[in-house]
């Protein structure tokens, strides 16, 4: 698809053990056009934090692609020379991870942990950098900037420190963010706030957003698309307001089914059938076996 | 909805709270430090200066003693305090050149092992390995010897023994830094592996490594006196603790002070070193700064 910020096309990543290989992604593809909040759910190990890894060049060691692109407006992430790739993250990609608690260094003071964003990535001196950072922090809603500058990551809230991480990716006007789970160490109350918070300042900067997360409701919420993923591949895709209205595929309406809602009673939960599970990782196998070259 | 987030209430007080340990270290450090740069001026003897006719006189204090010779002389007529005063030169100067060094070497092939792994790591930690198989202090004994007597072998022996050290704790410590969130941040920031070394993870392993480098200076102050004791140090009409020890040592049934006086120095010392170890790490870790 031409325009789109995020286009990965057949992305096969596997883990290199010695000889065994485990296929970690199997074919996935998915587009996020300028502006645009894709969600992407999965439950656990279904290779969510991978496609952001993978993007990232951050795969755990032993892990690689092994085929498949990941454009970043056009220009493939995959193939990338380090150096490129590195001059493109945290200015043009930007991350806003799941735990604001260990995201942030213990020994630097906030303020320069967001100016030094902004002067390795926007390009700022070190007093402009200085300022900005202020200006950034009030931004996100944190009272008192100035003061908050001069103060270790151990003694703000959790809530305070995500809008710091928060304040930190938009700094430099990123085309795609991608966040990792971004409310699920916060307390439910917080959690709201956060969500607010990277609306306002996607819909301002007309960022791209690729909402990683477990919780359906969030997507519902704040998602125009969702990509559903299971076992490393992509089993639904489409509007958001459409596949959770009505999933075609049985693992995505199995997972609706088995998110508690306020309006259903509680035993009307279920878990994900066995029989669906046993097919769906049947299915991976097949793949795998008739692409096994596509994991060396 | 509320959307200001609160900073704390209290703020947090700033500048530097000091441990009373760090206090009672840095002035024992300190004291050390003025008597070793100050030698000559408070030194009431020449520290080599014989008075034969006055041998192994017991401190002044004590019944027989001279008031001209306050911890009274050796079995030369030397004025034990001045010898005292004089030895803390050497002691101060191999323990604060000796442990720099031996942290400088120690921390870097301890970071650079630690934080890129790989083949760097391989060769750091077997070379580790080898080296900690020698006793230690047989090591300096043999590298000492091997290089013959003098100030500069002594640090030498000292620096060669104890990198390990450091890179051993160093590494480890990068290890354990290097898989927390906050540095794999750094580097979706974009951040190049080796910035992500100095601006990140280094300003972490500071207060440690503080730390460890005092409480090598007192195990340099140590390590001196042991090779003073055996002969091995600077020459023997320069007095050192281990020497002053190692001739007390002899007479320790006539004149026990000869023995005891040197050894409470060099206890003193490390003591020294170590408290304003312990008393730096709880200060300059901001999280255990409250």
């Amino acid at each position: 698809m031409s325009g789109a910020v995020l286009d990965i096309a057949d992305l096969h990543v596997a883990l290199h053990r010695g000889r065994t290989i485990v296929p970690l992604l199997r074919g996935v593809g998915l587009a996020i056009q300028p502006g645009e909040v894709r969600g992407l759910v999965g439950e656990s190990g279904a290779g969510k934090s991978m496609i952001a890894r993978a993007i990232f060049g951050l795969l755990p060691g032993g892990a690689r692609i092994t085929r498949g692109r990941a454009l970043f407006e056009g220009r493939d992430l995959a193939a990338m020379a380090e150096p490129e790739r590195r001059a493109l993250l945290g200015a043009r990609i930007a991350l806003i991870p799941q735990d604001p608690m260990t995201s942030l260094n213990p020994v630097m003071r906030i303020g320069e942990q967001v100016a030094t964003v902004l002067r390795l990535k926007g390009g700022l001196d070190r007093r402009a950098a200085r300022e900005r950072a202020v200006e950034l922090l009030a931004e996100v809603a944190i009272r008192e900037p100035k003061r908050v500058v001069q103060l270790y990551p151990h003694e703000l809230s959790g809530g305070m420190r995500q809008r710091i991480l928060i304040a930190m990716a938009f700094s430099c006007a990123p085309r795609l963010v991608i966040a990792d789970e971004p409310t699920t160490a916060l307390d439910v109350t917080v959690q709201r706030q956060i969500l607010r918070l990277i609306h306002d300042l996607q819909h301002r900067q007309g960022a791209a957003v690729l909402f990683v997360t477990h919780n359906l409701g969030l997507v519902a919420k704040l998602c125009q698309s969702v990509t559903v993923l299971y076992a490393g591949r992509v089993v639904e895709d489409g509007a958001a307001a459409a596949v959770l209205a009505g999933p075609r595929h049985a693992y995505t309406a199995a997972l609706l089914s088995a998110t508690p809602r306020l309006d259903r009673p509680a035993d009307a939960l279920s878990p994900l059938p066995r029989t669906l599970i046993e097919t769906l990782l049947a299915e991976a196998r097949a793949y795998d076996a008739a692409n096994a070259g596509a994991y060396r | 909805m509320a959307d200001l987030a609160g900073a704390p209430a209290a703020p947090a007080k700033r500048g530097l709270k000091l441990d009373p340990r760090a206090v009672a270290g840095g002035v024992i450090i300190a004291v050390l430090l003025l008597t070793a740069l100050l030698a000559p001026l408070l030194a009431p003897h020449n520290p080599l200066d014989q008075d034969l006719l006055a041998t192994q006189l017991p401190p002044s204090f004590r019944p027989g003693g001279d008031p001209a010779y306050f911890f009274g002389t050796d079995s030369l007529g030397r004025d034990i305090l001045s010898r005292l005063v004089y030895g803390a030169r050497i002691a101060v100067i191999v323990a604060l050149v000796a442990a720099s060094l031996a942290c400088l070497i120690g921390s870097v092939l301890g970071l650079l092992a630690g934080f890129y792994r790989g083949v760097i790591d391989q060769i750091v930690s077997r070379l580790i390995d080898v080296w900690m198989s020698f006793p230690p202090v047989l090591l300096s004994i043999v590298l000492a010897a091997a290089v013959g007597a003098g100030l500069g072998s002594v640090i030498l022996a000292i620096v060669v023994v104890d990198w390990t050290r450091f890179a051993r704790v160093v590494r480890s410590e990068v290890l354990l830094q290097r898989q927390l969130d906050y540095v794999a941040a750094a580097r979706i920031v974009g951040l190049r592996p080796f910035q992500v070394l100095l601006r990140e993870v280094v300003p972490n392993i500071l207060p440690m490594l503080a730390t460890l480098l005092t409480v090598e200076m007192g195990i340099a102050v140590i390590v001196e006196a042991i090779l003073s004791f055996v002969g091995l140090s600077v020459s023997t009409d320069t007095p050192t603790w281990g020497g002053m020890i190692a001739e007390g040592r002899t007479l320790i049934n006539q004149t026990p002070w000869l023995l005891a006086l040197p050894i409470g120095c060099v206890i003193i010392t490390v003591l020294g070193f170590n408290l304003l170890g312990d008393g730096l790490r709880a200060t300059l870790d901001p999280v255990q700064r409250r």
